[in-house]
């Protein structure tokens, strides 16, 4: 099991999609799964074995890098990848619950169950708001954890049992920083994006049904 | 999950494009995806660990890597696979787009035939011709930024065998020796090459378009 489920998961959430949804899950797949698989993970693969530090002190290192990295950033990656593509599940979930629905009455129940209309578009809705707040929750993490999203090249560490403060070489800095960027950059689109949708279909239906209104009114 | 899922989105766009863009396509995979995963990740796999400096300060290795590769060739090409590839999502979304629309004509009453529907091949001609022109601009567009980039970045396309560094904490001017240098500037002037090639693939094909609907406008005229 591995990144090959999220990847089935996402193909199925886009035969429900709006074409924005469609362009959301394209820029998924090609700038943060793909480039996290073929590129970031190489970056961070040995970054606790070329974590260096100017002193023969056994157990400074272990500690240091631990100090500075409480959570890789990798991982945060990963962990950030996974939950913004689970509020896609509510939707597939939910027309799942409808086929079943008009499978167990044996009648057509809805116009098509895979229609984003009455209850699915608040599903919908629900799962855009919460795919937007997840990635600001991992933003805010990441500028927290790290004191923004630069990776200085020494850090200077003076915890036990380090004697006095010594410094420490982070691998890679540089494009590590780099690709931080583009993680930013691509999340910051990911939130547009999902809040443009948003309005879309808010818009969308509120003039679908004043028009509906309207014609009443006139009959 | 890797370059298999690009190998599929791409290969659903093979379908609409011209030869050139298939002949582009089968390029790509096989003499810069397929490459830059089978050979190249192995020659750089181990870049930094053999990267040796004739200093035992600490340190001095990490930030003498760092500043002669602020981004490994490795991942420049990756990212320039990612970037040249993604305009042909455009065409994708765009077909993807008509086809949408000719269902929702056939719903609403239409007569069109729903075999013919599925297995169409959209010809590049009207709206589709723009999308498809522009796609093509955006990879050599892409190709060129990013062999600038390459050039600009390392001074060059050889990798050089000694470096001499001097940067903090390094104590004076210190020799650092590249792993397998000849092997790296042959894969870099090859995917270079390849690189060439798909730009003028490219370029033959955005002529080819370009001289296609001058003729076409020029038959109507007449």
């Amino acid at each position: 099991m591995s990144w090959g489920f999220l990847r089935d998961l996402l193909s199925g959430v886009n035969k429900y999609s709006t074409g924005i949804g469609r362009i959301w899950v394209a820029l998924v797949f090609l700038f943060r799964l793909l480039l996290y698989i073929a590129a970031a993970e190489n970056i961070w693969k040995d970054e606790h074995d070329e974590f260096e530090c100017n002193v023969k002190q056994p157990g400074c290192e272990n500690v240091c890098f631990d100090h500075f990295f409480p959570v890789s950033h990798i991982r945060l990656w990963a962990l950030q990848l996974i939950m913004v593509s689970t509020p896609s599940l509510l939707v597939v979930f939910h027309v799942a619950y409808r086929e079943n629905r008009e499978k167990h009455h044996n009648q057509q129940l809805y116009k098509s169950p895979g229609r984003i209309d009455g209850g699915l578009l608040c599903t919908y809705l629900i799962s855009l708001l919460l795919k937007a707040a997840l990635e600001v929750v991992f933003l805010v993490l990441f500028y927290h954890l790290y004191n923004g999203f630069k990776v200085p090249p020494l850090v200077k560490c003076d915890l036990r049992p380090c004697p006095n403060a010594v410094d420490c070489y982070i691998s890679k800095p540089t494009e590590k920083m780099i690709f931080l960027y583009f993680l930013v950059a691509t999340s910051c689109l990911c939130i547009v994006l999902n809040l443009s949708e948003l309005s879309y279909l808010i818009c969308k239906h509120s003039i679908k049904c004043y028009l509906k209104r309207h014609i009443k009114k006139h009959q | 999950m890797d370059w298999g899922t690009l190998k599929e989105v791409l290969g659903g766009v093979n379908k609409h494009s011209t030869s050139i863009g298939k002949i582009w396509l089968t390029v790509l995979f096989i003499f810069r995806i397929m490459i830059l995963v089978v050979a190249a990740e192995r020659v750089w796999g181990d870049e930094q660990q053999d990267f040796v400096c004739n200093t035992l300060q600490p340190g001095c290795k990490n930030v003498c890597y760092d500043h002669f590769f602020p981004i490994s060739h490795i991942r420049l090409w990756a990212l320039q696979l990612i970037f040249v590839s993604t305009p042909a999502l455009l065409v994708a979304m765009h077909v993807a787009y008509t086809r949408h629309e000719k269902k929702r004509r056939f719903r609403n009453g239409e007569k069109i035939d729903i075999e013919e529907l599925k297995n169409a091949k959209f010809h590049i001609r009207g709206p589709l011709w723009w999308t498809y022109t522009s796609s093509i601009f955006f990879r050599l567009v892409f190709e060129a930024v990013f062999t600038y980039v390459f050039y600009y970045m390392y001074n060059g396309y050889q990798m050089p065998r000694l470096v001499k560094c001097n940067a903090w904490p390094c104590p004076n001017t210190v020799d650092c020796f590249v792993s397998r240098p000849t092997e790296k500037t042959t894969f870099t002037i090859f995917m270079l090459a390849v690189s060439g090639i798909c730009m003028m693939l490219n370029l033959a094909e955005l002529c080819y378009l370009v001289i296609k609907i001058c003729v076409k406008g020029s038959r109507k005229t007449t």
